[in-house]
């Protein structure tokens, strides 16, 4: 094997572990019964059967915990890079990365207080 | 003929690293129930072998000949591929997990501790882990089912907010290791247990726990299956080998995550007395693993479940803006340290 780190054995890996779901469900397929009738393939609704589908509305907060999301993992992803070099960076990576966190928590209180994270 | 070799050696080193994170799932779920059974004055599975000790095995083959329900309504490609999109990133998380330090020999080949150490290790599993949040997601929505719908809202919900604080409280031993690379940072560590990260990162390590339990859906962040409310949430309508894959996959992330915090915060494989590093070390690095999942299982035993507001609200007031003051404190100490 060569010394050099390789991104091959993650891609096998990843097809191992899609072959393995893959053929274990196949092979389920032949081995376990099936006799399906109208009772039984109804969705689970505590004994009745279902009134109306269930993909309805939902609540927008989830979309905006989402949106929130998107914003702070962008941060996350900025300090990665900086925190492994941060040493060769120097105080003008520090201050530039407090003044960007700092941007950061002013957009982050402002959400705060207007309620993004009350959920009720 | 060189290359070929290649692939077959890296084949048989995924199998070795999958069978054993196969068993140790299996074993795993023998052990919550027997841990739990000795914390609430019960014995646990008693039928199957000594103990117990088949159980997992018995399990296995049930939900393997179990009939697998697709019900009507369904969106059934999503509904069959979800389970899988669940499990595969939980698996392969673990390619670059350091188990120890010395190669294990076979013959004449040798299997590195490591399956390959690529420089962006943890950022590597965590965006994968990021992916099986998808699984979740896809398999409440295909389900047809109301519970099912909440249960995969929810926890895509709880898992996107408990992700930032997870991500932030890395970036102190990453900070510190001045790497990505899983390996690196265990060989930042050595020693002795004063240079494991935990001591300089107490709060990270804290932070780091609390949010691996949110992210794996265990106790007392399970919402997304509670069974007072949403009967078992987003695997309601799943049965048979799909709903073991789920299984699969909590179980397999639980131990990814601890093996991320022995990784990052409890020194790898490295003994914590220099005069004990005659005991190999992956048992250094199994037994800190084991003492991290005892703990989540331990908390299942122990402590409610909390209330989804209060969910949402601890991760966004009071751990989001922890995680960020540790890593401000963590970057100007460490600068004027190194000064």
């Amino acid at each position: 094997m060569s010394s050099a780190p390789s991104y091959l054995p993650i891609l096998i890996f990843i097809f191992v572990a899609l072959g393995f779901g893959t053929v274990s469900l196949l092979a389920g397929r032949v081995l376990r019964p099936r006799a399906p009738y109208q009772e039984k393939l109804y969705p689970y609704e505590s004994g009745i059967h279902p009134l109306t589908d269930a993909r309805q509305t939902f609540p927008l907060r989830y979309y905006i915990t989402a949106m929130l999301f998107v914003i702070f993992d962008i941060e996350v992803v900025f300090l990665y890079p900086w925190a492994v070099s941060f040493y060769q960076l120097g105080g003008v990576a520090l201050l530039s990365m407090l003044f960007f966190i700092g941007i950061l928590l002013v957009g982050f209180f402002y959400a705060w207080q207007k309620g993004a994270f009350v959920w009720d | 003929m060189d290359t070929v070799f290649q692939i077959v050696f890296i084949l048989v080193h995924i199998a070795i690293i999958m069978g054993g994170v196969l068993l140790h799932v299996a074993y795993l779920t023998l052990a919550e129930r027997k841990i739990l059974g000795d914390m609430q004055d019960r014995l646990g599975p008693m039928e199957v072998g000594w103990h117990g000790i088949l159980q997992p095995i018995a399990d296995g083959i049930k939900l393997f000949f179990k009939e697998d329900i697709i019900p009507s309504g369904t969106n059934k490609i999503i509904f069959s591929a979800a389970p899988i999109l669940s499990l595969v990133p939980a698996l392969i998380g673990f390619a670059v997990v350091p188990f120890g330090r010395d190669s294990l020999h076979i013959g004449n080949v040798t299997f590195a501790p490591v399956l390959t150490d690529i420089n962006i290790g943890i950022l590597y599993i965590l965006a994968f882990a990021s992916l099986g949040a998808y699984g979740v997601l896809l398999g409440g929505w295909a389900s047809n089912s109301k519970y099912s719908l909440l249960g995969g809202l929810r926890s895509a919900a709880q898992v996107i907010s408990y992700e930032l604080p997870l991500g932030l409280a890395l970036v102190g031993p990453i900070l510190l290791s001045q790497s990505l690379s899983m390996v690196s940072m265990t060989d930042a560590q050595g020693g002795g247990f004063w240079n494991w990260f935990v001591i300089v990162q107490p709060i990270g390590f804290v932070i780091y726990v609390i949010c691996a339990l949110a992210e794996t859906n265990r106790l007392p962040f399970d919402l997304p299956e509670a069974e007072s409310e949403l009967v078992a949430g987003f695997f309601t309508e799943y049965s048979g080998m799909r709903f073991a894959f789920y299984f699969l996959a909590e179980y397999a992330n639980m131990i990814l995550v601890s093996s991320i915090a022995t990784v990052a915060f409890l020194g790898g494989w490295h003994a914590p007395f220099p005069f004990l590093e005659f005991i190999p070390p992956i048992f250094w690095f199994m037994g800190k693993v084991y003492a991290l999942l005892f703990f989540f299982i331990w908390l299942r035993a122990t402590v409610p479940r909390l209330r989804f507001d209060q969910l949402m609200g601890f991760s966004w007031k009071i751990m989001l803006p922890l995680a960020l003051a540790n890593i401000l404190v963590t970057s100007i100490v460490a600068y004027f340290v190194r000064q």
